[in-house]
């Protein structure tokens, strides 16, 4: 009859128990750094941020108590991530496309697939080498060494698997009768594409880009052999092809100089950084929930 | 409608439409092979500019430690070391933490709100950049465990790992910034795969008489044990070439040592601290250790994703 209830003393009860606390334990130790993490960024910086922070230039390391500002580095980061855009997302989506609606599963699209899964795992530095040996080392771009221009191409590497693998998928989605009925009705394969497909998967595609971007932003590794850092402010078309500052650099010279006043700056820096990285993630993730909702209605 | 009856019977296309079309799918194919040539093009000019360190000291240089500007003698072996221990201490430490965490969040230990929560927030932190890891490293994980590693020194001191005084910033600090950067990674990834295992499976463990962990250990994570594993192979790669965090907290020192508490290198960090002010047969060396780094995080991903195809379809 006893055998009927619960038993505590059980030894499969008593290990369950076990092992049930341990995995609690493990989320604990996994899960409260990272709380903590994230608040104590959100505060340390947040209580760095001024007006003229956005204004001024950084001065240059010193005993000074007063460090200046980031905007050349917000600037910097604005730009850079644009070139890398114009040049990834154009790649990025045409190699979708013809992926996800030209390529018939054979041996050369798998091989792009392969190389795109290759591709995002390069290490972030190893843009950055391939850029300073193509175009940094060679002066290429009209005899400029270190330049936006070449920090922007090497985040476009990075970018470029994210926006190829989204594009790819996100056409995939898009149901098969869409197709039929547009070339039905007459279209040809590129009008079909460009106005019935890509414009579907419009909303799946530009979450993953979008992702992509704010990825590229933060990155630092590929930018401090190519876009190197300047500490003045950005004037005109022409500085693209000079140094050129961007947040994450900014944060990693300046947490390394042992005076405080740069390291608040670095702080003040990280704080925009992840915010608005922060922000980017949790509004796609709610416009792709937003979105699965509307779908199955 | 009159437009579109009179566009259905011209069946005929216009010469340009129809050019137009085959143009559209010929730029698309050339953009689409940029991924391959990207990826080739990496291979060779790393490795071309690599050639005159790989002649002159060709195997030598991944087993010797000296790295001397002044008297131009080069060998990666610090870095190397430093690159396999860093990535491969710091998974050990994660992939429990990690699998877990997983299986707290697919188990209904907790309401389901919370799971969600919980796991979507693990998701986020992946978003976070390396360099502000790097920064709280210095500035808060540092001075937090400062008194730790006196600790470990003065009583594992017998043991080669924690054999020398702990400096500032060190090879253990680099492992622990290196958990807190793949913990996202293999914790989502490890949810997804569990998440995959069909109920059936579950529903069958618990007919028969098998008590949760039972299940969980004999059912559920073998039959996710595919994608875990690729999991943790994409972490490893990721912990491999991981570049900011690691230079800010490892020290940067290469005097090798067996001792985690001493200073050290990675091949990411040698590179993103020498490349700027590297000339002559100096860059040539860069090149090599970031010709190996590549070789080592391609292996890697290559095995994952064979992992992934061999594996997935099982279930």
């Amino acid at each position: 009859m006893n055998s009927l209830y619960y038993q505590k003393r059980l030894s499969r009860n008593i290990g369950d128990k076990f092992f049930t606390s341990l995995s609690v334990i493990c989320a604990l130790i996994a899960i409260l750094p990272l709380i903590f993490l994230v608040t104590y960024i959100l505060y340390k910086g947040g209580s760095q941020i001024t007006p003229e922070l956005f204004t001024l230039e950084p001065n240059p390391p010193g005993d000074d108590l007063d460090a200046g500002g980031i905007n050349p580095a917000l600037i910097g980061t604005l730009i850079i991530t644009t070139i890398a855009s114009i040049i990834a997302i154009p790649v990025g989506v045409g190699g979708g496309i013809y992926l996800a609606e030209y390529s018939k599963g054979g041996a050369f699209s798998r091989f792009i697939r392969f190389g795109v899964n290759v591709l995002a795992g390069v290490p972030s530095i190893i843009a950055g080498v391939f850029i300073y040996a193509l175009i940094v080392s060679t002066k290429i771009l009209f005899g400029s060494m270190y330049s936006g221009l070449a920090g922007g191409m090497a985040l476009s590497i990075l970018m470029l698997p994210t926006v190829i693998k989204t594009t790819d998928e996100g056409l995939k989605l898009v149901p098969n009768e869409l197709r039929y009925a547009s070339l039905g009705i007459g279209a040809s394969m590129y009008t079909t594409i460009l106005k019935v497909t890509l414009p579907s998967a419009f909303r799946s595609i530009a979450t993953g880009v979008v992702l992509g971007i704010a990825r590229a932003a933060g990155e630092t590794a590929p930018l401090i052999f190519t876009a190197l850092f300047s500490y003045y402010y950005i004037t005109g078309f022409g500085d693209l092809f000079y140094e050129m500052g961007s947040l994450a650099v900014l944060i990693y010279n300046f947490a390394l100089e042992p005076y405080d006043a740069q390291n608040k700056l670095a702080w003040a820096a990280s704080f925009i950084l992840v915010l608005s990285i922060l922000s980017v993630n949790i509004f796609s993730r709610i416009l792709a929930a937003f979105t699965e909702k509307t779908k199955r209605v | 409608m009159e437009e579109k009856l009179t566009l259905f019977k011209n069946r005929k296309r216009f010469g340009i439409e129809k050019n137009i079309d085959i143009i559209f799918k010929n730029t698309a194919l050339v953009l689409s092979s940029f991924v391959a040539i990207i990826l080739l093009g990496i291979i060779l000019v790393v490795f071309f500019q690599s050639f005159e360190s790989f002649s002159r000291y060709g195997l030598k240089f991944l087993v010797t430690s000296e790295w001397n500007p002044v008297k131009d003698e080069y060998g990666a072996f610090t870095a190397i070391y430093g690159t396999f221990v860093t990535s491969f201490l710091s998974l050990l430490i994660t992939i429990p933490l990690g699998v877990g965490t997983a299986i707290f969040i697919t188990e209904d230990f907790v309401p389901k709100v919370f799971r969600e929560i919980i796991g979507s927030f693990v998701e986020l932190l992946a978003a976070i950049p390396s360099v502000v890891l790097g920064l709280w490293a210095i500035f808060v994980m540092e001075p937090f465990f400062r008194a730790f590693f006196v600790f470990l020194h003065n009583f594992f001191g017998w043991i080669p790992l924690f054999s020398t005084e702990p400096t500032g910033r060190n090879s253990l600090l680099a492992i622990l910034i290196l958990v807190v950067m793949l913990l996202p990674i293999v914790t989502s990834i490890a949810r997804d795969s569990l998440n995959q295992v069909p109920k059936k499976l579950r529903n069958a463990s618990y007919g028969i008489g098998a008590s949760r962990w039972k299940t969980i250990f004999s059912v559920i994570l073998p039959a996710a044990l595919s994608g875990i594993m690729a999991g943790v192979l994409l972490a490893l790669g990721r912990a491999m070439g991981e570049t900011m965090a690691v230079t800010m907290i490892i020290g940067n020192s290469n005097a090798f040592s067996w001792s985690l508490l001493s200073p050290g290198y990675t091949i990411s960090s040698m590179l993103a601290n020498q490349f700027g002010e590297a000339d002559g047969s100096q860059v040539s060396s860069l090149f090599y250790a970031a010709f190996v780094l590549m070789i080592l995080s391609l292996v890697v991903n290559i095995l994952a994703q064979w992992l992934v195809k061999k594996f997935s379809l099982k279930y």
